[in-house]
């Protein structure tokens, strides 16, 4: 048992576990905690990281445009640069490291084979606009691909460029809005409807587009209310934008009644595939009837989150949708791929193009390997050890949490914050707690249709004996929030990190956003401070 | 399967713990008719590293590398050297298997490099204020439209006629189904287009490329102040992000906002993607940027530390008043950006920049040595376009069969327009070698 580590009453006793009471040291370092400042506070004229040979002289031809001045970036050497990013890099936590249980994030295991094939000659080095005949393995990569993510979804056709979830859901939403376009109903259909847990990606992505967003209420169940829904539905609405498995962790039971009315109203069903990671392999969203849905690769398919990206967002397309997929298309003529550009005759109408060039392609490489890792067998089997693992964490924290809703979850378990009533301490803090323990936090405070919501997603990438330390830190962790004593404890959490609780409120207030020579002025650099 | 930690005695144990007799049960929500009496029907099981790096040896054997061949592709995407630093760094898993950082206490190292690469933006544009990066700067110019629209509260955007076709058709697609106007100048081959005559009253922002999509290094100073005038924005868009290190920056020369394309630096080709868009605009405008932003405050302790900041302009807070609807960005991309450019520091970047142009003119002047072949340029970066007298797609294609991948037909990107069938645009960056310059230009005489 953690013993109480509450300031207000003196140190005693608490040395060993209090780092904020340890003596300082000389450099402000705590061992492996390295104080590191800004690359341009580093550097010095005269040091450089690269050797390149003089450039040989040549007639200017820069329409007198010669850049003067200093641009003001930092000399380094290349061991400089080597130590400042380690340096950097131990002070993040990932999915390497340990339980990162983001709901709706999906921090599965990233295989290093995928980082190895996207990076092969002949793949990761390829120009996007090379000769057709000369980048025929790459086209067939990416049709590879597309076959899989079209027969896991039971769906006839992929739009392969856009870059991420969000720019999938814009896709979606074109295509729906060119049907719409081709029915001439466009100008008459402005309404989407959309639950209220959805993603704010999904009504950012309608309100850009035009529409109207109009939320629909949720039953006791978690699940879209399918009264409230037919009641909603009419010749003004153009679709529905709904996430399932949805953002409560439940799968949407009468998923196949919600489409059959969406379609009967003339509307058409985006599913945001946030979490087809919950079902990849078992159920193919063909079958529920939905019109189009976005596959984060980043999620489902593993390829690494980077610190936020990149992703990639490619959708899947009923036949109703898919006439009007954006370009570029890839085709096969007899045994040659093709790039269907701009200008190209296709079988359809294109709605336009969401970005240069092919797709994320690196993406493409990493999610297929992936894929190709696990087969039709381990995707299927994939899934169901997420959803066991997020109902095995939910059994074994549902006396001393509050799950939000009964019931088997599927990848992930919802939480209240009813459990923290009148002990004084928030999610906020709560998850803060976590921290000291070793975890990266759930996420918190989504879905927002839930008080104080707390989403954990496991993921099938941890072993059941991390598991049950996970769960051992949580309950440990509700116990000293029910104990009354220790609130300051997790008011002041955390306290082992990096960095301790950081002012969002100053940030956003005196916005800094780069670094200026003015910044710090010199006894006032607080990292000089520390060191002093 | 190598990737699932959970044994058949794990998962039996935890169904006993969960109360439920096999996994089914716990996809019991899953309607009748969408359950599947197994796995999906028609693809093959898993497979080991060994079998997976085979089929992807195997898609590459089907490519020309371009390690492989003389290479002068351009238009948008370059080839250049990056250190070997630059992948090995961004494959520690710390930065690469890190999600974007919302818990600041324990993503410092994500955050930091983020203000360092948002500083770093700053100054290679000349501007005051840049994000934590776009997807790439196709997307980033879209949603630099549409900031001046929001802005100016105006609806029309001027597009140059040297802007890479394929972002124009970015925004075009986003103008038709965001509801906007966007009126496109005819294509710019010779670099003069000029289209202060154009703006009017109704224009949110001039959009234009430098150097220009044909290459043309040019000075918007004049188009900024009529700009201003006219209460427009003029948006400046950078696909050669090396040239900065040689050329005036839109800064200096009045630009509102500035979307560079960042992968030169850092990225490698890889077919596209993922690249990193940089986008950068004046201080005043800050509250109206699209992404994420990352800003400096200190902690409990008050020591110096880094958070996402500003997020109330965000999807995740303002919904469907957000300034855009993006969430995920190209964080890891920024990084090698940051990494190879510090790498490189003022010195390097510029020794880089000054390398690219001298290699771009020494082409040049074989280029144009070649009966027939004029050189369309008076100025320009390390890209420049050459007039041949014949259609420039089959000679592409003809000297592709001689393995030799000779810059893009402006045809493959501007199939409408039969003024510029002709046109090959042709690209040196430090990566070109005399090994690479004499098969092009002998390649060029033979075919021509």
């Amino acid at each position: 048992m953690v013993q109480s580590l509450d300031r207000s009453q003196g140190r005693a006793g608490t040395a060993v576990t209090d780092a904020t009471a340890a003596p300082k040291t000389f450099t402000g370092n705590r061992a492996l905690q390295i104080e590191e400042p800004l690359i341009f506070e580093m550097g010095q004229a005269g040091r450089c990281g690269v050797d390149l040979p003089e450039p040989p002289k040549v007639k200017d031809r820069l329409n007198g445009l010669r850049r003067g001045g200093e641009i003001g970036l930092p000399g380094l050497s290349e061991p400089q640069v080597v130590q400042h990013y380690t340096r950097l890099s131990q002070k993040n936590y990932a999915i390497d490291m340990g339980v990162y249980p983001l709901g709706s994030c999906t921090m599965k295991h990233n295989p290093r084979i995928n980082e190895k094939v996207a990076r092969l000659a002949g793949i990761g080095d390829l120009h996007p606009l090379q000769p057709i005949s000369t980048v025929q393995g790459a086209l067939e990569l990416i049709d590879t691909l597309a076959h899989w993510l079209k027969t896991l979804t039971g769906m006839p056709a992929v739009a392969m460029s856009p870059a991420a979830g969000a720019h999938g859901e814009m896709c979606g939403m074109m295509a729906i809005a060119a049907a719409l376009d081709a029915r001439g109903e466009r100008a008459q259909r402005k309404i989407v409807l959309a639950p209220e847990s959805a993603h704010g990606t999904n009504p950012a992505t309608a309100a850009a587009l035009g529409f109207t967003v109009k939320a629909i209420p949720a039953n006791e169940r978690g699940r879209v209310d399918l009264a409230a829904l037919k009641a909603a539905l009419g010749p003004e609405v153009a679709a529905i934008m709904l996430t399932n498995p949805n953002t409560c962790g439940l799968f949407e039971s009468e998923i196949v009644e919600i489409a059959k009315a969406v379609h009967e109203a003339g509307a058409y069903f985006y599913c945001d595939g946030a979490n087809f990671n919950a079902i990849a392999g078992r159920v193919r969203p063909g079958d529920l009837g939905v019109d189009c849905m976005h596959i984060n690769l980043h999620k489902t398919f593993s390829t690494p989150h980077g610190g936020g990206g990149p992703g990639a967002g490619p959708v899947v397309l009923s036949a109703a949708l898919a006439p009007f997929a954006p370009y570029p298309w890839i085709v096969k003529n007899g045994d040659a791929w093709t790039v269907a550009e701009e200008g190209t005759a296709v079988a359809g109408t294109p709605f336009g193009r969401l970005k240069a060039f092919h797709g994320q392609m690196g993406m493409f490489s990493r999610a297929l390997a992936y894929i190709m890792s696990h087969g039709a067998d381990g995707l299927k089997q994939a899934s169901e050890d997420a959803v066991l693992s997020a109902n095995y964490v939910m059994a074994a924290l549902k006396d001393v949490m509050t799950p939000a809703f009964d019931g088997p979850c599927m990848h992930e378990a919802l939480f209240d914050d009813s459990f923290l009533k009148d002990t004084g301490v928030s999610t906020l803090d709560f998850a803060k707690a976590m921290i000291d323990e070793g975890y990266h936090p759930m996420t918190m405070y989504f879905p927002l249709v839930v008080h104080g919501a707390m989403l954990i997603e496991p993921t099938e990438s941890q072993a059941k004996e991390d598991l049950d330390q996970f769960i051992g830190a949580l309950r440990s962790l509700t116990e000293r929030a029910r104990s009354g004593t220790a609130v300051e404890d997790f008011k002041a959490a955390p306290r082992f990190s990096p960095r301790r609780r950081l002012d969002e409120t100053l940030a956003a207030r005196k916005p800094i956003l780069r670094w200026r020579p003015s910044n710090n002025p010199p006894g006032t650099d607080p990292l000089r401070q520390a060191a002093e | 399967m190598r990737y699932l930690p959970l044994t058949d005695a794990d998962r039996r144990e935890m169904l006993r713990v969960i109360g439920a007799k096999s996994v089914d049960e716990l996809f019991r929500d899953v309607p009748a008719s969408a359950r599947l009496p197994g796995k999906v029907a028609g693809l093959p099981d898993h497979q080991g590293e060994l079998e997976v790096e085979r089929a992807f040896q195997a898609f590459a054997a089907k490519n020309v590398s371009p390690a492989n061949a003389p290479f002068f592709i351009g238009a948008g995407a370059y080839r250049h050297h990056v250190p070997s630093t630059v992948d090995y760094m961004i494959q520690r898993g710390e930065f690469l298997t890190s999600y974007t950082p919302y818990q600041p206490e324990i993503t410092q190292g994500t955050l930091q490099y983020l203000f360092e690469f948002q500083t770093q933006v700053t100054l290679l544009t000349g501007m005051e204020v840049a994000n934590a990066s776009m997807y790439d700067g196709s997307t980033g110019t879209s949603e630099a439209v549409l900031m001046a629209n929001r802005v100016t509260r105006r609806h029309k955007a001027l597009i140059s006629g040297g802007l890479h076709p394929q972002y124009r058709g970015v925004i075009q697609t986003t103008a038709r189904w965001e509801g906007f106007n966007a009126v496109v100048a005819k294509t710019d081959v010779d670099g003069f287009e000029d289209l202060i005559a154009a703006i009017d009253k109704e224009t949110s922002c001039v959009v234009v490329q430098n150097p220009s999509f044909f290459g043309h290094v040019r000075d918007f100073t004049k188009l900024a102040e009529a700009c201003h005038a006219a209460g427009a924005l003029l948006i400046v868009v950078v696909t050669e992000v090396v040239s900065l290190g040689l050329i005036t920056p839109p800064g200096e020369m009045g630009a509102d906002i500035v979307v560079c394309e960042g992968q030169s630096i850092g990225n490698g080709l890889g077919f596209g993607g993922p690249y990193v868009g940089l986008f950068a605009t004046r201080e005043k405008y800050m509250r109206q940027m699209p992404g994420r932003l990352v800003g400096e405050t200190v902690d409990a302790d008050g020591k110096r530390g880094f958070v996402l900041t500003l997020s109330t302009r965000e999807q995740h807070i303002r919904r469907e008043k957000a300034t855009s609807n993006i969430c995920t960005n190209a964080g890891l991309c920024a990084l090698a950006f940051t990494i190879h450019l510090t790498l490189l520091g003022e010195a390097g970047f510029r020794r880089l920049a000054e390398l690219n142009h001298a290699k771009a003119s020494e082409l040049a002047d074989r280029v144009a040595a070649i009966p027939g072949v004029a050189v369309v340029n008076d100025s320009f970066f390390n890209e420049f376009t050459v007039r041949l007298p014949k259609p420039a797609a089959p000679v592409v294609e003809a000297l592709a069969a001689k393995g030799i991948l000779a810059g893009l037909p402006v045809s493959r990107l501007i199939p409408d327009d039969p003024s510029v069938a002709n046109l090959l645009l042709l690209a040196a960056t430090e990566t070109a070698t005399e090994h690479g310059m004499a098969p092009l230009v002998a390649g060029l005489k033979e075919v021509l």
